[in-house]
């Protein structure tokens, strides 16, 4: 099977779905001529035309309101934010336009749009360029938000959020995009909110996605040499919330650790504890754990920044504890 | 112009003035909540400038929407109903007065946030031209919405994509409260759009023929070059929304308005032309008056959603 990195199989996604649907066309900033600022878009330009990939002004407002706009008139749009963090620009876009324009006018408009951005800190960006808000966007009924954290799983959701009627935040990690992994050749679609176990193990319930899936990976190869066995369920779509894997886990193994990236503070281990503790009590012979950032602005300095976010041994140690 | 066509327009504009005096009434009646922003005044715009469209161009406007609704031709019965928040509204009873809409009549919304749905108008509009349709957006809006960021950024990729759309603001003079000298750097609209390259021109709200003359040639100017800022001076009547108590305008300068009123203008100009007699005019209004009378009767009878509308409608897949 070959062996894509994370760019590829999103590149892919794009490329298929372009070809497959003359709907679907690309706008944001640096997408076009530039190839994108992480290179995903490189040579679409020059293969589908300026029509199809739309270099914008430094817009987020505009990027995602016009991708609106454009969706409620037939079209399908992957309006591409540079980062999360500018997401916040588009935030009324988001929520109260791509969010709401169906159910608001009683199911008169369809707004089949992907917002796909760039999220996660570690590169020494600054407090406002390091963010991990997923769960932000996933406070809002009407959209939906999906992260993945393997290559084959980020292009299969892409092309099926691409094909969704419905809005989809599609949020890629910063530090993802040199990831391999086995992608099959051919048509490759994975379907929106079904979580998937990517480790299977007996001992401790690991809940995660995107890049704390790696991470978490890493820290069970480690837990394996003391002869703690993991099952790590990767959540892939934050919403829907696909409980099913995790709750069916957890009654196996009676112990859970959730790892998140963004702040613990209404988060979303906070979301998946509670339900967990909602839908199968009775099973926890431990107090569930949840690892995730320091609650701060991230810091520029490479140290404190790697203090603030969550590694290995966080989750070495917070295994070992619900153990 | 036609002279039937100047009826239908007089009979259209005394439909919505009747409209949204019924409404008033209910809502002082507690039968309509939320909010409810009359356009008691502006009638000529709403009227002028939906009916120079030709059938494939797109209307979006804001939350004052209920005399756009009715120009683009949404019977006054659904308006009533959604005001009411009944199943048979527009938007089964999920909108309210500030989201009207219906896409087979081409009109994309009500929209209650002030400024977003410029970009949603620029979006529309790029869809039409991507796809080769010769279609133009007509976006209305009021004046307090060119000092929200929206407005620079749509406009401008409006000029930059060369996109379909007329700009249409309803400058009545007050965003909510405020006067536009004291929220905005300058008074006359139209200068924004030169900053983006774009054309404009000045209508006089109070006159629906020049209203409609107006956007005739503004759209003539999408259809061949690109977007258009037509500035349109009018006054709304009453206050903000119900219950606003207009502390910050004088009684004088409203009386002085109302005087020129819309309705009675264009029932001067159609007398004085001779295109129809009092008798005529008489028979519209009583029409009017039914049909408004009708549309409450509808309202008043028409179920409220069932529980399991609540669910309904969020997603197009359900399943996820």
């Amino acid at each position: 099977m070959p062996v894509l990195t994370m760019r590829e199989a999103i590149s892919q996604a794009l490329w298929e779905e372009m070809e497959r649907d003359e709907r679907v066309f690309i706008l944001g900033e640096e997408v076009g001529v530039w190839g994108g600022t992480y290179a995903v878009t490189k040579g679409f330009y020059d293969h589908f035309g300026a029509e199809r990939v739309r270099d914008t002004p430094i817009s987020e407002g505009v990027i995602v309101g016009a991708a609106n706009g454009a969706a409620l008139a037939g079209l399908r749009p992957v309006a591409e934010l540079m980062t999360i963090n500018f997401a916040f620009l588009a935030m009324d876009q988001i929520v109260n336009h791509s969010a709401k324009l169906r159910s608001m006018f009683g199911g008169q408009f369809t707004v089949p749009i992907v917002i796909r951005t760039v999220g996660g800190g570690g590169r020494q960006l600054g407090a406002t360029h390091s963010q991990t808000p997923d769960a932000v966007f996933a406070h809002f009924p009407g959209l939906k938000v999906i992260s993945p954290g393997t290559p084959v799983d980020a292009k299969g959701l892409l092309k099926s959020a691409i094909r969704s009627d419905d809005p989809v935040m599609f949020i890629e990690h910063a530090t993802l995009y040199q990831v391999r992994g086995e992608v099959p050749e051919g048509e490759v679609l994975e379907p929106i909110g079904v979580s998937k176990i990517q480790r299977p193990g007996r001992d401790v319930t690991i809940v995660t996605y995107s890049k704390m899936l790696q991470t978490s990976l890493q820290a069970a190869e480690q837990l394996a040499k003391e002869g703690i066995e993991v099952e790590i369920v990767d959540l892939r779509s934050l919403r829907p919330l696909d409980m099913g894997p995790v709750v069916e886990s957890f009654k196996r193994t009676n112990r859970a650790v959730v790892v998140e990236e963004g702040w613990q503070s209404y988060g979303v281990g906070a979301e998946v504890v509670a339900r967990l503790y909602e839908q199968a009590f009775d099973y926890a012979d431990a107090p569930i754990r949840r690892v995730s950032q320091a609650e701060v602005p991230l810091p520029y300095n490479q140290k404190l920044e790697q203090l603030a976010l969550p590694q290995v041994e966080d989750v070495v140690r917070a295994v070992r504890e619900v153990r | 112009m036609e002279r039937t066509e100047q009826l239908r327009l007089y009979r259209e504009m005394v439909l919505v003035r009747r409209l949204e005096e019924a409404a008033a009434t209910l809502y002082q009646q507690g039968k309509i909540g939320g909010f409810l922003h009359l356009y008691i005044g502006q009638e000529a715009v709403g009227s002028g400038v939906v009916s120079a469209r030709q059938p494939q161009d797109r209307v979006i406007t804001a939350y004052r929407d209920h005399g756009i609704a009715i120009a683009c031709g949404m019977p006054a019965r659904v308006v009533m109903a959604e005001l009411l928040g009944k199943a048979t509204g527009c938007s089964k009873g999920k909108g309210g007065s500030m989201h009207l809409a219906d896409p087979s009549l081409n009109f994309w919304g009500g929209h209650a946030i002030v400024g977003a749905h410029l970009p949603l108008a620029a979006g529309l509009a790029l869809a039409d031209r991507y796809q080769g349709n010769t279609a133009a957006t007509i976006c209305l809006f009021g004046d307090g919405a060119t000092n929200i960021g929206y407005f620079h950024e749509a406009l401008n990729l409006a000029s930059v994509w060369k996109l379909p759309v007329l700009w249409v603001c309803e400058n009545n003079k007050y965003g909510m409260g405020t006067a536009v000298e004291r929220a905005s750097a300058v008074s006359d609209m139209r200068q924004k759009a030169e900053g983006y390259g774009m054309p404009s021109a000045l209508a006089d709200g109070m006159d629906v023929l020049a209203v409609r003359k107006a956007t005739e040639e503004a759209l003539h100017h999408v259809r061949e070059q690109g977007p258009y800022f037509l500035e349109v001076a009018t006054y709304r009547f009453r206050g903000h929304s119900m219950g606003d108590p207009e502390r910050y305008r004088a009684g004088e300068e409203v009386r002085r308005w109302q005087e020129d009123d819309p309705i009675g203008r264009f029932r001067k100009q159609l007398l004085d032309g001779k295109t129809a007699a009092e008798k005529d005019l008489d028979a519209l209004e009583a029409e009017a008056q039914a049909e408004v009378a009708e549309a409450v009767r509808f309202a008043e009878e028409s179920p409220e959603p069932a529980p399991e509308a609540l669910y309904a409608d969020v997603y197009v897949d359900e399943a996820g």
